[in-house]
């Protein structure tokens, strides 16, 4: 571990330094992200073996292509992004699907195709008891793998690891608009699935079709 | 507001990026509409759920690998610079 780079010094310093080329510098870099960098592949693919693959390419592609980096983006972000990629071309493979990137949608962009929710009820214990059930994890991977992986991959962005609308459409190369719609279906996807098992029967609401004023 | 534009603002009322005014009539539909309400609390819950979830530690040994393949790879990269930087810049 490169312990003697100090852990207030900034990415952009930190990739000044590495540019310039110190090893240390980019080996904090590396230790920074490494692990963001696996969780969103395992997220995504769900198998070490290809988390692994995925966040040794990532690391491999920031060093070959350290040079070009110009911090119009966030260092986090650019990372992000190349991992969002490798990610997705696994994806991609399994499926035997050309490895294209992520395309601006071609289903209606709208806010009135955005499925209404079906399943309304108060949840019978709060997240704090329900994350430390193991079948409750199972349900949550279960339901995020049913996502598509465009959807999937804005909500992980966005809504756990925590980056901005803007920063999720650059790492996607995506519209702001597009991701907030996608983030919108794919929150509301996983509400409907997760609410239907561990939604309070007792507690279940009428879908709401009334309309105010 | 109605339930459909509710939804339609939902991702800016949860992110609380909501301008002022329309989160006053989003907070006023909700009162008056269970299930909106419900809705609500529910993308919260899902989002914390995601959000707090089991953490993927990578595992020690393939950290030891990738930072040893990143170094071998800077190497050859960086002929020069490698290993004892003092060193390397005085040597011819």
């Amino acid at each position: 571990m490169p312990d003697s780079v100090d852990t207030e010094i900034t990415d952009a310093e930190l990739v000044r330094r590495a540019k310039a080329g110190e090893l240390e510098a980019f080996e904090t870099l590396t230790s920074r992200h490494e692990q963001r960098v696996f969780a969103l592949a395992m997220r995504m693919l769900r198998q070490e073996h290809d988390a692994e693959d995925v966040t040794q390419q990532t690391f491999l592609s920031v060093l070959e292509n350290l040079e070009s980096f110009r911090g119009e983006a966030s260092f986090s972000t650019w990372v992000l992004r190349i991992a969002a990629h490798a990610a997705l071309k696994i994806i991609r493979k399994r499926k035997g699907l050309p490895t294209v990137y992520l395309e601006e949608t071609t289903e209606p962009d709208g806010y009135d195709s955005v499925p209404h929710p079906e399943y309304i009820a108060d949840w019978s214990r709060s997240p704090d008891q329900l994350a430390a059930q193991n079948e409750v994890r199972r349900l949550l991977d279960e339901a995020l793998t049913r996502l598509d992986e465009k959807h999937r991959l804005i909500f992980l962005l966005r809504d756990v690891e925590g980056l901005s609308v803007r920063e999720t459409a650059e790492a996607l190369e995506l519209s702001e608009a597009n991701v907030k719609v996608r983030l919108l279906r794919a929150r509301l996807q996983l509400r409907e699935e997760l609410t239907r098992v561990l939604g309070d029967p007792g507690k279940q609401l009428p879908r709401s079709h009334h309309r105010h004023e | 507001m109605k339930c459909e534009e509710l939804l339609a603002m939902l991702n800016e009322y949860v992110d609380g990026t909501v301008d002022p005014t329309v989160c006053a009539e989003f907070e006023e539909h909700m009162a008056g509409c269970n299930p909106c309400q419900v809705v609500v609390d529910n993308i919260r819950q899902t989002i914390t759920l995601y959000k707090d979830g089991q953490p993927y530690t990578m595992p020690v040994k393939f950290r030891a690998h990738l930072h040893e393949v990143l170094r071998q790879k800077w190497r050859e990269k960086h002929p020069v610079t490698t290993g004892d930087e003092e060193k390397s810049e005085h040597q011819p």
